[in-house]
């Protein structure tokens, strides 16, 4: 029950907030610190709010391998934020995800769920500019 | 999305092909499943692989570009979406059957291609540079002077039992899996056979966990039906973690309706009433085309209660996990579905004894449980006969890599790795040279060119220190450092390791930090820093040794391969990277050197004021040059050079 | 079913369905183990106890693997040593260096291995993750980076205490045991029994240590510093300088304090009387009027704390009357030091406790009595022997102190708290005196006695039947709730509950780790006494009369109700 109850939640709220995990150990009869631990186990929760813009580089093998293995690297770099972390101003998130399973299109960076395949550091400069606005 | 069918079109597919085991059909039946398969249409139908990759190359845009070519052109035709049929850099694929012709099938058809191909094949002269191949459809008149998708390299050598209906039919339609002869194993098995009798057939079979394992599905269905228990649960493992592999995914899309039907007659075999399919949180739409495949199979009967009449009750469920590649463990997957962190746990108790809540349980991988529906229809000698002698079956593959065609292959067992690279894959792009080839994804060693005739197997696989894994084939080429690729691997399971055991936890983490001291340059180079490289990778081999001895699971247990594998094959390389400092494929930044082309330099000296070490010396407006000992290879010069006067070796 | 296995080229017998570490337990082979808990499923998380077994893969756990006819097991095989080392040099790379300035130092398991594996070296060298130390509960303190992840804290918290403190957080080299949203021990349930302290291999989890302020007031001239210890101490004391229990050892314990510089020293059981008087009147009370049953007792600062936390709905059922230790501090203050003319703030009043949650119980603000705490300090047992260490007390070459008896005597049934069921025992025999005017015959009540966790009597008062259950362990007790409210359990009038297993002979201030075997002799040291003792029961303590004249008027008076009474609310974590 739990982690689709946490699922759900996370649907509607974007993050999982020290509140909302009371109230779902509430709900759930169980204590928080297991709901929390229990929560940070999996890649899915975040506990943070995203950015504006979230950023999420797949770090599969062929995006790695044969794409870009400094991709991620460089985005760091672009962002002055580390990957799993939120730019200051709130504007842009950055997030290494698994594997997408789109090797063919690699690079792919997705932005707010949209693919952008066979991403570079160019196009992505771009595309921030676009941003901008 | 979902093709809807009419209440008598229901009945029909039921009791007249369905059930119908005579092998001697009537004429009327055999008209009507001939239209039913659309081995005889009498509007044109467009058929476009909507799968995820696919989606990703633009299938869903080719889609709309076809839908407004037909209105515009007011033409009728069905256009019907389907999954992958596994030839991923192809993508989108497009195919064209026009009534009394053949199937036709074509490549990266983008939006901007789709009014030229779908004008020009309507007009009967379909492009040749676009066309893949086409289909063999009796009855169909087959198109002049275009290959035979069956006769080309890629599909000749496979054995396409599991994935025959993948960007074939639709996945979307229930109709389309009855009338190929689906479910019929289901009804088979419910009426005739009794659970002893099933885990029997498929212990005859020799099947084996697809999943990597190994373990013979029939011999672990046995031990949880022979456990006594109120209730047992079968689950499918579709959480497909591995980085580069989507074979079941592919199945997923592709052909719901076969894992459903393998999922319903394993759980008839250990009687279990509920089934679960663990799917991961990205797979979106696996998680809708399954959801609708469920529905359809509900409303046609195939599960709930009293299925065919027999007593069988059978609920199948979607479960999706939250996100761990450690899931991907049977033990850890039963604990992140009792809503607990996906920690595995110490075997015995075996799930299969003692599991989910404490019940029998069986789990077992997609492509496992969509080989079973064919076993039951044809028999276990069938399926021993398919493959080797030593290992029946077919395997599923995905290659990748540099190669000339990648994608999704199912090749039978026997088959040797050399035939996938060259034959089926057809080499690599500009004839590059093999390095080696990695197979079995972060859990996976690599494989030497010396090795590349060996025959796949578990066994043979086995013998040159190799194993099987999920699927996951990597050709490698000269522009891959087996180092880097060993450091990404090992980097990649210390992020999923669980944390539970010490070995897998503080192990996973040093070796990646020994691997990091290889391929990073520190700011102060000397003999001693050498020397601590040089004892990091004696270290790494007894650590590797102690991981895998220590253990808890199998991520634990395997995740010292690829270190290992490379290490064996591939020491020369580590050897330069240790003392030469040098990665001869240019692939870890921080090792490359870099150089100041003369020629192009203009001294606008923006490097050296970026440089972080000092290591750039010259006068404005004259060439300036790197001091090799100070650099440190962070590419910053490299970057930010708008005269392009940078190279790196 | 017996059968025969070799382990390291010997046969020796085993039983189906033993595992391969209960048959090398029984026949006295040591393998190291860090995870594994006596009485709990294994988790096999440590891989310390693998062995090499003939035919099988890799090395075998022996915690969790079942052993079979077939067998040939080598437990020091140098596959096997290799293993274990390697194992522990991987711990110690993540390690911090600071053995010297360890509150487990010379009491820690890591310690130990690396001294039994001969670790000569640190192998690995990496950065460490900055990590936090968890100051923010009074009584325990965390400090991830000494945690191995072994998990036997989180395990007793949730199987024992079942408040479920702490949990694992993270994934990975990433995990670490911690609390929600890291907010600190204080905020998440935690009931400071110390449980967990007893349980951690290293120096991860250790209590608030209260030694330095102590030491301060000993050095001060100025200053009078006052003790008072538990029931349990002397048995400890016995049990840790190797003396024989019983009187002796009481009174070279009262040496020993007195050669420490503690001008007083004091008994709590005498504290633990004035409890028992106090609650047998607002028990007998309740009985008559049959409200706010069934009676909670409230010497228990764990379960107190849990229903103040958790179960508010309860408040109305715990005795409205302080720990025995807390009264102490207040007779202390107000009675017994009075007498000597001295300014109040120059008395430094300190406890010596087997128990950690009593270090928070005594900061609560209504433990502050005219501006002054009733108990300064609290000292785990383990604190004092530190204590007692540090200036050089020789505990065998004293001569025993027999003094201070004016103050100390107490009845046994005082002492008998100590044990899950003695505060039940020792309140009952009041109880039915109140009640009758007899006194109850006899006065030891076997029910209620023996290292169980859950003990039911049914005594007969008069033409009236009471109905007591005691329970240790708080994870039995939330269960006892939960039955209660579902209707599953028989009415009972008292409830006596233990947060520690087994009271506090088991607490979580004892010496380090818990073991049965001591457990048992601690037990016995306390019902010995209560069979030797001539005052059985508190009414009878001429001391306790003294001070009812003295002070208090009758029990459940005005003065009492000022002094000796507490009210409960509810908190939830500061």
């Amino acid at each position: 029950m739990l982690i689709p109850v946490l699922q759900a939640v996370q649907e509607e709220t974007g993050h999982l907030s020290g509140e909302i995990l009371e109230e779902v150990g509430k709900y759930l009869n169980l204590p928080s610190n297991k709901v929390f631990g229990v929560a940070t186990f999996y890649d899915q929760f975040r506990f943070k709010p995203h950015g504006r813009y979230h950023f999420q580089v797949c770090s599969g093998t062929h995006c790695h391998v044969f794409g870009n293995p400094n991709l991620l690297m460089e985005m760091e770099k672009m962002f002055h934020v580390k990957a799993g972390g939120v730019t200051r101003d709130g504007k842009y998130s950055l997030e290494a995800v698994p594997c997408l399973g789109a090797c063919e299109q690699g690079p792919i960076v997705l932005i707010n769920n949209k693919p952008y395949p066979g991403m570079t550091p160019e196009i992505l400069s771009k595309i921030i500019e676009s941003f901008k606005d | 999305m979902a093709s809807e069918t009419s209440q008598t079109t229901r009945t029909f597919l039921i009791d007249k092909v369905l059930k119908n085991f005579s092998g001697l059909p009537d004429k009327e039946v055999s008209e009507k499943v001939t239209v039913l398969r659309r081995h005889r249409i009498s509007k044109p139908v467009i058929y476009i692989g909507t799968g995820t990759c696919g989606s990703i190359a633009g299938a869903r845009e080719t889609l709309k570009a076809a839908e407004a070519y037909l209105q515009e052109k007011k033409i009728e035709a069905e256009i019907i979406e389907v999954g992958c049929i596994g030839l991923c850099s192809m993508e989108p694929i497009l195919d064209i059957q026009l009534p009394g012709k053949t199937r036709l099938s074509f490549q990266k058809v983008t939006s901007d291609k789709v009014d030229g191909i779908l004008n020009a094949t309507f007009n009967n002269s379909p492009p040749p540079e676009d066309v893949i191949g086409q289909y063999r459809i009796p009855g169909s008149e087959p198109w002049a002077n275009l290959p035979h998708l069956d006769d080309l390299p890629w599909f000749s050598y496979q054995s396409r039992h599991v994935l025959s209906h993948c960007g074939v039919t639709s996945p979307h339609s229930i109709a389309d899996y009855i009338v190929d002869g689906g479910f019929k194993a289901f009804y088979k098995t419910v009426l005739n056979y009794t659970s002893d009798k099933v885990c029997e057939i498929m212990t005859q079979s020799e099947l084996r966990g697809r999943g990597g394992g190994g373990f013979l599905a029939g011999k672990k269905w046995q031990i949880a039906l022979t456990t006594g228990s109120d209730q047992k649960y079968l689950i499918c493992n579709a959480d497909e973690s591995d980085p580069g592999t989507y074979t079941d995914r592919m199945v997923i899309e592709g052909d719901p309706f076969r894992l459903i039907e393998g999922i319903s007659i394993a759980a008839y075999a250990i009687g279990a009433s509920n089934a679960y399919i663990y799917l991961r949180d990205e797979y979106r739409q696996p998680i809708r085309i399954l959801e609708n495949a469920l529905q359809q199979a509900k409303d046609y009967g195939f599960l709930g209660e009293n299925v065919f009449g027999s007593g069988f009750n059978l609920t199948i469920s979607l479960c999706i996990s939250g996100g761990a590649f450690v899931c991907g463990e049977e033990t850890a997957l039963i604990e992140s579905l009792q809503a607990k962190r996906g920690q595995p746990w110490a075997k015995p108790p075996f799930p299969a004894e003692r599991g989910l809540f404490g019940k029998p349980t069986v789990v077992n991988n997609v492509k496992t449980l969509a080989n079973v529906p064919a076993i039951i229809i044809n028999g276990p000698s069938w399926f021993r006969s398919t493959g080797s002698r030593s290992c029946p079956g077919t395997k599923i593959f995905s290659v990748g890599g540099k190669t000339k065609l990648r994608g999704i292959i199912e090749v039978p067992m026997g088959i040797r790795l050399s035939d996938v690279i060259y034959k089926i894959a057809g080499g690599l792009v500009d004839d590059l040279p093999v390095k080696a080839v990695h197979l079995g994804g972060p859990l996976g060693y690599c494989i030497p060119t010396d090795k590349l005739d060996t025959e796949i197997g578990y066994k043979t696989l086995n013998e040159i220190g190799a194993s099987m894994g999920s699927g996951g084939l990597i050709v490698l080429d000269e522009s891959v450092c087996m180092v880097d690729l060993a450091k990404y691997f090992t980097a990649y399971l210390q992020k999923e390791s669980c944390g539970k055991c010490i070995p897998c936890r503080e192990g996973t983490k040093r070796m990646l930090e020994i691997l990091e001291g290889i391929t990073k340059r520190p700011m102060e180079e000397s003999d001693h820093e050498t020397l601590e490289r040089f004892k990091g990778v004696v270290q790494l081999e007894n650590l590797a040794e102690v991981i895998r001895d220590t253990s808890l699971c199998g991520l634990g247990q395997n995740a010292s391969n690829p270190v290992l594998s490379t290490l064996r094959y591939f020491r020369e390389e580590y050897e330069e990277h240790i003392f030469d400092r040098y990665c001869r494929a240019g692939v870890c930044r921080e090792l490359r050197t870099y150089l100041i082309d003369v020629d192009k330099c203009t001294g606008c000296n923006l490097c050296q004021k970026k440089c972080p070490t000092n290591a750039i010396i010259g006068v404005p407006r004259n060439p300036h040059f790197i001091v090799a000992e100070k650099c440190t290879g962070c590419g910053i010069c490299f970057d930010v050079c708008k005269f392009s006067s940078i190279y790196y070796k | 079913m017996l059968f025969n296995i070799e382990i390291n080229d010997q046969e020796v017998s085993a039983r189906r369905g033993e595992t391969i570490l209960a048959v090398l337990n029984r026949h006295g082979i040591k393998v190291p183990t860090l995870c594994n808990m006596t009485g709990m499923t294994p988790t096999g998380s440590c891989r310390m106890c693998m062995v090499e077994v003939d035919g099988m893969q890799g090395l075998v756990p022996a915690c969790s693997q079942p052993v079979e006819e077939w067998m040939k097991i080598k437990t020091h095989s140098a596959r096997v040593i290799q293993a274990r080392r390697t194992l522990l040099e991987l711990l110690l790379a993540n390690h911090p260096d600071d053995c010297l300035y360890c509150a487990k130092n010379g009491n820690c398991e890591l310690q130990d291995l690396a001294e039994e594996l001969n670790i000569s070296g640190r192998k690995y060298h990496q950065k460490r993750r900055p990590v936090q130390i968890d100051k923010m509960c009074p009584s325990i303190e965390r400090d991830p980076a000494k945690c191995i992840l072994c998990g036997r804290c989180i395990r007793t918290c949730d199987t024992l205490i079942g408040v479920s403190a702490i949990d694992i957080i993270g994934r990975g080299g990433n995990s670490m045991i911690g609390t929600s949203y890291n907010k600190g021990l204080n905020y998440q349930g935690c009931v400071k029994c110390g449980q967990c302290i007893m349980v951690c291999p290293t120096g991860a989890l250790s209590e608030h240590s209260s030694i330095e302020k102590v030491m301060e007031v000993l050095h001060n001239p100025d200053m009078m510093a006052v003790i008072q210890f538990s029931a349990t101490t002397p048995g400890s004391i016995a049990e840790e300088f190797g003396l024989k229990p019983g009187k002796d050892s009481l009174n070279l314990l009262r040496a020993a304090l007195r050669m420490a510089g503690f001008k007083y020293i004091l008994d709590t059981s005498f504290g633990a009387d004035i409890s028992i008087m106090e609650s047998a009147a607002v028990i007998v009370d309740r009985l008559k009027k049959k409200e706010n049953l069934p009676v909670f007792t409230s010497s228990c600062p764990s379960w107190v704390h849990y229903i103040r936390e958790s179960r508010p709905a309860y408040l109305k059922n715990l005795l409205p009357v302080r720990s025995p230790q807390q009264i102490m501090g207040t007779l202390i203050r107000d009675y017994i030091i009075p007498a000597h003319n001295r300014p109040p703030e120059t008395i430094f009043s300190v406890a010596v406790m087997p128990c950690t949650a009593k270090k928070a119980e005594a900061e609560q603000e209504e433990m502050i009595h005219e501006k002054y705490r009733s108990v300064d300090a609290v000292l785990t047992f383990r604190e004092l022997v530190r204590l007692i260490r540090m200036m050089g007390i020789n505990l065998t070459d004293l001569e025993p102190d027999p003094t201070d008896t004016i103050h100390g005597i107490r009845s046994s049934a005082g002492q008998l708290i100590g044990v899950t069921g003695g505060e039940l025992e020792g309140t009952l025999r009041t109880v039915y005196q109140m009640m009758t005017s007899q006194e109850l015959q006899p006065a030891k009540i076997n029910d209620l006695r023996g290292l169980k966790e859950t003990k039911e009597v049914r005594i007969k008062v008069g033409k009236e039947f009471i109905n007591g259950i005691a329970v240790s362990g708080l994870a039995r007790a939330i269960k006892l709730l939960d039955e209660m409210e579902a209707g599953k359990t028989p009415r009972y009038d008292i409830i006596e509950v233990m947060a520690c297993p087994f009271g506090c002979v088991n607490g979580g201030g004892q010496k380090f780790y818990p073991d049965e075997k001591a457990m048992k002799a601690r037990v016995k040291a306390i019902y010995d006494v209560d069979e030797e003792e001539m005052i059985k029961v508190a009414h009878k303590n001429p001391n306790v009369g003294l001070v009812y004249e003295k002070l208090l008027g009758n029990p459940g008076s005005a003065r009492a109700r000022e002094l000796i009474h507490t009210s409960h609310v509810s908190d939830k974590a500061l």
